[in-house]
């Protein structure tokens, strides 16, 4: 079942100085409960592409069908409405959550202004929101700033699971943290989608990371889908230069260990 | 094998903080060699570089003792290059490309302006900047992330020193732009025979370039040695589990496949 | 507060906080401590300081306590500072977030009456304003306000352009928060710190407003001022400076007060940011 449907969407930015990348005709789908990885280099369009969908910036054309609605005809209290269904995880840890916030604010606000429980329930629900992404219930008290960067990225996890999304867009949501604390935040990501039956569009510059999470991945290049297929395909069998750049450019071990291939970097 | 610095019980406690960054550092830095100090976030790495470039922020309690070869510390400029995480924080937003670049020739080798500048030139030419010439008049804003940090390669390397210091140079870059860097890094520094210290969380992407490596953690050197000897056998747990918890394009995917 | 422990560790801070404590104290408690009405005629004239320990600071022209004037007058040099400073950055912050909130045509025009307030001199504006209405307590902070809100009206706007763009703005949107909301949970509180360490000038320029504008005569006549006092002492300053003096003092004292209180806020502040 079609959970999301791009079709043909386009947006140019004037900026004096440098060119900033445009979209240009990107038309994709999303199936529900499955991950699309959405993989370029910097200036691919993949982050706007993310933000246009989360309706954060507007659109020069195009059209997006999601949840059986036309998503940018959208606006008002009734878009306000309808955007519990698709909810985003950011990669700046630090800059994601207002700096005076407690960790049960920043929960709380989804649960309120959704009404997804009622008032009194919401501590319940809170702690549960917690718990199901690994950090116990007593974390609620502190302060955003006194929890640690995967911590954090839990908190946002759990943030965008509260009101019950159909859809997380996760915008290099790993890169800024630890190599070994980003298996298990993306252990977690899975289990959730198996657990809810939520789509996640990922994007990220790291083909690494996508293979890792990804049914099917997308490639994008100077603001052109220049390429999709399932994870496998993309990656044992690209067929755009950019695939091929960007599987070059995944670092491996260059003597042979347990954990990599045996194959030499080639520069 | 001439040591170029002799670390010996290093530590290092910021400013108003109670845990030392830096506790009892070993550590031998060998000239010519590319020596990678790999570690995660908290682990004391790039306070290691700033400590061996003298960039540590006033207030802070170093002991222990570095020894140079050279009898003296190095001066930053002149004998000993640093190439900084964020370019667009690292290059100065209102002086030009050919200003930043030739101003180290300019210090240090005590070159005219002229000469600096096309010293500065020869650099970016160096660097694979793209119409170097027209670069040499350009802003840091007009060009992309990639870019502007082959320029602070430049400008670090502008008064040729021996010595290079590059904190995480390619973490805020992407893959395919990091892996670039990398290998222009690698290349340079082979050329001129300098010595590389490469400050990075991937322990990948050191293995493909550095001779030897260092691995942090908590503010100790958890274990060091070449780097095909550590990587193949690996003597510590936390070195065990930095191996094990890195992930590339053949390690078995998290979700099953779908069938094409 | 964490903010208000970090003020008091720095020097400036401290030192500002204890001369402003000082002032707020003798203020509340002047009736306590120099009973009875300050301009009302208590000994002979002209009594030189330090002679009669019932008038320390000595006597004017008329025979007013000097020292009871300047601890009266403590109150109304506070209160003129602390209402106008809280109503000219109350408007400022109002018009500064709408502007940089609403963006477009908005913005331009609020900006450009923002313009229009700080191209003139905010003395003349005060000046001018108390002329045409006439002094009172109320009308010279209304005056001294009109000259002060452009400032943080511009500063807010610079903050929540800044601020609208983090993603945790764009987190707020995306899970659906009302307009409004945003605006005052998520941007105001947080464009707030460098709009307070400003109003800390705001009040010192605005003492030294009111005492400039009593100066010339043009202060509450009713209520003893500091200004009022020097505009006394100045027709006799070469045989008795003190009458000019020792209000002259008592200003300096409180804008000094009130600058080192300001500086050791935004070290306070900056050093809450650098911990984050």
């Amino acid at each position: 079942m079609t959970l999301l449907s791009v079709e043909n969407l386009s947006k140019r930015f004037s900026s004096g100085g440098r060119q900033v990348a445009a979209l240009h005709d990107v038309s994709f789908m999303l199936a529900a409960g499955e991950t699309l990885g959405l993989v370029g280099a910097s200036g691919s369009g993949k982050s706007t592409l993310a933000r246009i969908l989360m309706r954060l910036i507007s659109a020069d054309a195009g059209r997006i069908r999601f949840d059986g609605g036309d998503w940018l005809a959208l606006t008002g209290p009734e878009l306000r409405r309808r955007r519990a269904k698709m909810q985003m995880v950011f990669q700046d840890v630090l800059g994601a959550f207002n700096p005076r916030a407690t960790v049960a604010s920043v929960l709380d606000d989804p649960l309120r202004i959704h009404g997804i429980v009622p008032k009194n329930e919401r501590p319940n629900e809170i702690a549960g929101l917690l718990n199901r992404v690994g950090l116990p219930a007593s974390y609620a008290e502190r302060s955003i700033r006194e929890v640690s960067g995967g911590q954090r990225q839990r908190i946002a996890i759990a943030r965008a699971i509260a009101t019950r999304p159909s859809l997380i867009v996760l915008d290099e949501a790993v890169s800024a943290l630890d190599v070994s604390i980003r298996g298990k935040i993306l252990e977690l990501l899975v289990e959730l989608q198996e657990e809810r039956g939520i789509a996640y569009l990922f994007v990220s510059h790291d083909l690494a990371v996508l293979r890792a999470v990804s049914h099917r991945i997308a490639v994008m290049d100077a603001g052109r889908l220049v390429e999709t297929g399932t994870a496998r395909q993309v990656i044992d069998n690209p067929q755009s230069s950019a695939a091929r750049a960007l599987i070059a450019a995944v670092p491996r071990f260059a003597t042979g260990t347990s954990a990599g291939i045996s194959e030499g970097h080639d520069s | 094998m001439s040591v170029l610095c002799e670390i010996r019980n290093l530590s290092v406690t910021y400013r108003g903080q109670k845990i030392p960054a830096l506790n009892g550092i070993d550590l031998d830095v060998i000239a010519g060699e590319r020596l990678a100090i790999i570690g995660e976030s908290g682990s004391g790495k790039s306070t290691l570089a700033r400590a061996v470039a003298g960039l540590l922020p006033s207030g802070s309690a170093m002991n222990g003792k570095m020894r140079w070869s050279s009898g003296h510390p190095l001066q930053p400029g002149r004998d000993l290059g640093f190439v900084f995480q964020d370019p667009s924080a690292s290059l100065n937003p209102v002086l030009t490309i050919g200003e930043q670049v030739a101003e180290g020739a300019r210090q240090h080798l005590g070159l005219s302006w002229n000469r600096a500048y096309s010293q500065a030139l020869d650099m970016l030419q160096r660097v694979h900047i793209p119409e170097p010439d027209k670069a040499l008049k350009a802003f840091p804003h007009q060009l992309s992330g990639g870019q502007r940090q082959r320029v602070a390669i430049a400008a670090a390397l502008a008064a040729k020193p021996g010595f290079l210091i590059a904190d995480e140079a390619t973490s805020a870059l992407d893959m395919v732009v990091q892996a670039e860097i990398v290998s222009l890094l690698d290349e340079l520094v082979r050329e001129a025979g300098m010595t590389l210290l490469f400050i990075t969380h991937d322990i990948a992407l050191a293995s493909g370039f550095a001779d030897r490596v260092a691995i942090f953690k908590d503010g100790r050197l958890v274990e060091s040695g070449p780097t095909g000897t550590v990587l193949a056998a690996p003597q510590e747990a936390y070195t065990k589990a930095l191996i094990a918890s890195h992930r590339d394009l053949s390690t078995p995917p998290l979700v099953r496949e779908v069938a094409s | 507060m964490r903010l208000i422990r970090n003020l008091i560790r720095t020097p400036e801070g401290a030192i500002g906080l204890g001369i402003l404590a000082l002032l707020v104290l003798i203020a509340l408690l002047a009736p306590a401590l120099s009973p009875g009405d300050p301009l009302r005629i208590a000994a002979r004239p002209l009594l030189p300081p330090f002679t009669d320990v019932n008038f320390p600071l000595g006597t004017d022209r008329l025979g007013r306590d000097v020292l009871a004037g300047i601890i009266h007058g403590t109150r109304t040099s506070l209160a003129v500072g602390i209402a106008a400073a809280l109503a000219a950055i109350a408007v400022g912050l109002c018009v500064g977030l709408a502007a940089g909130f609403a963006g477009g045509l908005v913005d331009e025009a609020l900006m450009r009456v923002v313009d229009a307030f700080q191209i003139v001199p905010s003395f003349l504006l005060a000046l001018a304003f108390v002329s045409v209405i006439g002094a009172s307590v109320p009308v010279v902070v209304l005056a001294i306000a009109l000259g002060a809100w452009a400032d943080p009206a511009r500063l807010t706007r610079a903050q929540v352009l800044s601020i609208r763009e983090r993603d945790y703005v764009a987190s707020a949107r995306v899970i659906g928060m009302h307009p409004a909301e945003i605006a005052f949970k998520e941007i105001l509180p947080n464009a707030l710190p460098p709009v307070l360490a400003l109003s800390a000038i705001i009040v010192a320029a605005a003492i030294l407003t009111e005492a400039a504008l009593s100066f010339l005569g043009l202060g509450d006549p009713n209520v003893v001022t500091w200004g009022s006092m020097i505009a006394e002492g100045r027709n006799i300053l070469r045989s008795s400076p003190s009458l000019s003096i020792f209000p002259g003092i008592a200003l300096v004292v409180t804008v000094v007060g009130v600058y080192l209180f300001s500086e050791g806020l935004t070290k306070a502040i900056a050093g809450r940011r650098s911990e984050a």
